[in-house]
């Protein structure tokens, strides 16, 4: 890149930080609809079942939430606002197991029925507790939760079994999409997977498989002037390079999952300042998992030195530059407060500044288990972005140190069959990438018992278990973060069950006319679009 | 004619099931799960139980035999079933995209003959000249080209020059509207991808068009057409060009039915919502409903060219009758 591209860009990313702060100086105007592109196709428009970004970009907003992240500071992992509510986030009481909710009065659905607190009780009691034969992709999120209940039509009530730090997120999730209780009870509680009724700034107005969903403003909002568009239309792209060119091109202004940097570079040195780049760390992170049902991948010693091998903080800085992926970080992501501190970092396995000493000891305990020279395959996703790229680097890394690593590179389908069902690898590429920044719930990933953990050292690390139902109980936050250390050296450092690469970076280059949107750290969040306007 | 085309319709009857059972095989040999690809691919967490209702739901927990009965016996009864990743029926899927596959096999088809049979006659009649050389030339660097690149270069192409023409970069639109609802939005987005793919496809045709107006070039007929003092022109075009059509047909008929559903890069690079996207995306997904019944459109539409092609043979050569 030239050094006028380069100054363009440091420009463009400013302006586009700068905005973020300084943006309600600017009278936002109405109207106008928004073109934005999606990268996928989402198999129904249930938020309930269904994990995809493909499924929350064009029909979030449809609906509204009880709570949701600050879309005026969308990057704060912990501030969440009422949206369905009333005033400020209830404080708990009972000892922290009592949350009371006020609901909004006068709120309607799109087809004029009026909204109460029973239609919430009604929507969480579905997601928590699903009749049998339904699906509840987030159910294990509330396994805090003892009842749901609407005692009026202005009060919804949670009580927990227990207190938990991980409550709060876990209802800021932005699949919790509020459904009417008449709907769920005379539709059936299928009947969101084809059809749209909430109480989002939006109502539905069209969709074509494979093409398009488009939205026009609702004018009975719950938050008055709002909301500014007129309406949006999300256009669904598989290619990236048509994705990049369509907001080159003007056929849409943004697309709100991210692009590589290569791809932001591109746009700015083309668009100038017709484009603004947002960038934000991502609450999506790579790891290699060893398959401790391999022989190999047994001896704790060979699982460090696969974690001592890597180079995070030159690879960040290198890695950054080609793929969507920049921040070292352990378990948690790295701006929440529970996360790991650099100071705290270096403490563990792989972590430290002194790479060299690193890898002699990565050698050396490879030495010791008799594995010197240890050839194993790497398994991974044949996704570009970030998949084969950090792969591709990660066998530079155990290269250093004497390995000898080959990949197998399958299509997502055939990957996950290898992953989950025939577990035919050694290390495998694996990622974790959650919506509302939950760490209490994020880091079940790292447990053997978890349903989404391919390692196979599940009953093998009975310690690890018991920390995490430690914290999963534990209502303090100093103490959460001293706890959270504790199962981060156990599960990265000491057992090495898993290796954490890089956290992703997120970079939304789009149409400076595009105001009122900010980046939030996951491309599942802020994409309510009420605060959206264009400035054409 | 009317008892071959019905001896021809029977035949289709072993084709079509051997067709079926083949690409029910073969799906079911590939590895994956369309449960895991719906709910782990986007790496949230999400509970086993899902996954496993999912395939409860989905009927892949019956025995195989079962699967496959419901799936021929859905012809019998005209129920194609619904995608099993979209839960809409699989008729409604194919027909929001026929429509846009069908235009673009059209048009391509239109442009490939308007390319090729021209050139071909011109390149055979003025054999082994500079003219011949050049169009050669261009028809080897279409069948070189990947239709896909050429697509890509033609958005970038009106990307760059519309820039700095007219200040802003200009991209053929990204979504489809129908020619009868909006002709010149359709046209302004389907022109492209109908170049890039009928360059290519002009290409084999224009060296079929050549090679065969060069062998009919020296039948006797035409010798005794030109002895007569007959013009060249009416020798050409009315003499030899229909005879030469034979081969050239069959090339254009096979092309067109692969177009139907075989555009799978051309319409992700025109981010066309066509049939080859949907046959894509239902391998990639598993959706083993939707892609065992595109594949089985694809060898209808196969089988109904062929039989269409045997019949515009004796049109073309009166020497041939079916009987």
């Amino acid at each position: 890149m030239s050094k006028y591209a380069r100054f363009a860009l440091a420009l463009a990313v400013g302006a586009g930080l700068t905005m973020g702060a300084s943006e309600p100086a600017k009278a936002q105007k109405k109207g106008g609809v928004l073109n934005f592109i999606v990268a996928a196709e989402s198999p129904s428009y249930d938020g309930h079942i269904e994990s995809t970004f493909a499924m929350v970009h064009p029909t979030r907003p449809f609906y509204s939430l009880l709570i949701r992240v600050n879309p005026d500071n969308p990057s704060s992992p912990t501030d969440f606002i009422c949206d369905l509510c009333v005033g400020d986030l209830p404080k708990p009481t009972d000892g922290g197991k009592t949350f009371t909710f006020k609901i909004k009065k006068g709120v309607e659905f799109h087809d004029g029925q009026k909204m109460t607190a029973a239609d919430i009780a009604a929507t969480y009691n579905k997601i928590i507790f699903p009749p049998e034969g339904i699906k509840s992709a987030r159910k294990a999120f509330f396994n805090m939760v003892d009842s749901v209940t609407a005692p009026d039509d202005e009060t919804v009530v949670f009580k927990l079994k227990f207190p938990s730090g991980a409550f709060i997120p876990a209802v800021a999730t932005p699949f919790n999409y509020i459904y009417s209780a008449k709907d769920m009870k005379e539709k059936g509680y299928e009947w969101h997977q084809k059809n749209v009724n909430g109480t989002g700034a939006f109502k539905f107005k069209e969709a074509v498989a494979g093409s398009h969903v488009e939205a026009v403003r609702n004018e009975n909002f719950h938050v008055k002037g709002k909301p500014y568009l007129d309406g949006y239309k999300a256009l669904i792209s598989r290619k990236m390079a048509i994705r990049v060119q369509a907001i080159r091109g003007d056929r849409a202004a943004i697309e709100f999952r991210g692009f590589p940097p290569k791809q932001r570079d591109d746009l700015v040195k083309a668009l100038g300042k017709d484009i603004t780049v947002q960038e934000s760390d991502w609450n999506c992170v790579l790891l290699f998992t060893p398959n401790q049902s391999r022989p190999i991948m047994q001896d704790p010693r060979v699982r460090q030195a696969l974690t001592l091998a890597v180079d995070r903080w030159g690879g960040s800085q290198h890695l950054s530059r080609i793929a969507i992926v920049k921040t070292v970080g352990g378990v948690v992501f790295p701006n929440h407060p529970l996360a790991a501190s650099k100071a705290e970092l270096v403490r563990l396995n792989g972590y430290g500044t002194d790479l060299k000493a690193s890898r002699e000891q990565a050698k050396k305990l490879l030495a010791d288990a008799g594995k010197a020279g240890l050839k194993f395959e790497l398994l991974n996703r044949g996704t570009d972005q970030p998949y084969k790229i950090v792969g591709t680097w990660l066998i530079g890394q155990w290269r250093q140190v004497g390995m000898e690593v080959t990949q197998r590179v399958e299509p997502t389908k055939s990957f996950y069959n290898s992953l989950r069902k025939t577990a035919d690898f050694d290390v495998s590429v694996d990622f974790n990438c959650q919506s509302v920044i939950n760490p209490i719930v994020d880091i079940t990933k790292f447990l053997g018992s978890a349903g989404n953990n391919y390692g196979k050292y599940e009953g093998k690390d009975q310690e690890l278990e018991d920390i995490y139902a430690k914290l999963a109980q534990e209502g303090d936050e100093a103490k959460q973060r001293e706890i959270v250390r504790v199962f981060e050296k156990r599960a990265l450092s000491d057992m090495a069950h898993e290796g954490i690469t890089l956290w992703w970076y997120k970079i939304n280059p789009h149409r400076s006319y595009v105001k009122g949107w900010k980046i939030a750290p996951s491309h599942y969040l802020n994409q309510s679009l009420d605060q959206v306007w264009l400035d054409k | 004619m009317g008892k071959y085309i019905f001896k021809r319709t029977l035949l289709m009857i072993p084709t079509l099931f051997g067709a079926a059972v083949l690409v029910f095989l073969l799906l079911r040999m590939s590895p994956g799960d369309i449960c895991a690809v719906r709910y782990l691919g986007s790496g949230l967490a999400v509970a086993q139980e899902q996954i496993d209702l999912c395939r409860e739901q989905l009927g892949l927990n019956k025995p195989q035999i079962v699967q496959f009965f419901d799936f021929i016996w859905g012809y019998f009864i005209f129920d194609l079933g619904e995608s099993m990743w979209t839960g809409q029926p699989v008729t409604h899927e194919i027909a929001i995209r026929f429509e846009l596959s069908l235009q673009i096999a059209i048009m391509a088809t239109f442009v490939a003959t308007v390319i090729a049979i021209p050139l071909g006659i011109i390149s055979a009649v003025r054999q082994n000249t500079i003219t011949d050389y050049v169009v050669r030339g261009f028809a080897i660097a279409g069948i070189a080209i990947p239709s896909f690149w050429l697509g890509l270069m033609i958005i970038l192409g009106l990307l760059v020059v519309t820039q700095s023409w007219l200040g802003e970069p200009w991209m053929p639109p990204i979504q489809f509207k129908s020619i009868w609802e909006d002709p010149a939005h359709n046209l302004a987005q389907l022109i492209w991808p109908a170049v890039a793919t009928g360059y290519r496809y002009s290409a084999v045709a224009t060296r079929m068009t050549r090679s065969a107006m060069l062998e009919v070039l020296r039948e006797d007929y035409v010798r005794t057409a030109r002895a007569k003092g007959m013009v060249e022109k009416i020798v050409i075009n009315r003499h030899a060009l229909k005879n030469a059509l034979l081969p050239v047909v069959t090339v254009l008929a096979l092309e067109f039915a692969f177009l139907m559903g075989g555009l799978v890069v051309t319409e992700q690079v025109f981010n066309l919502n066509g049939l080859g996207n949907l046959m894509v995306d239902g391998v990639e997904r598993q959706d083993f409903t939707m892609t065992q019944n595109l594949v089985m459109l694809v060898v209808i539409v196969f089988v109904i060219t062929n039989l269409i092609t045997d019949l515009a043979y004796a049109w073309l050569d009166p020497r041939i009758r079916y009987s």
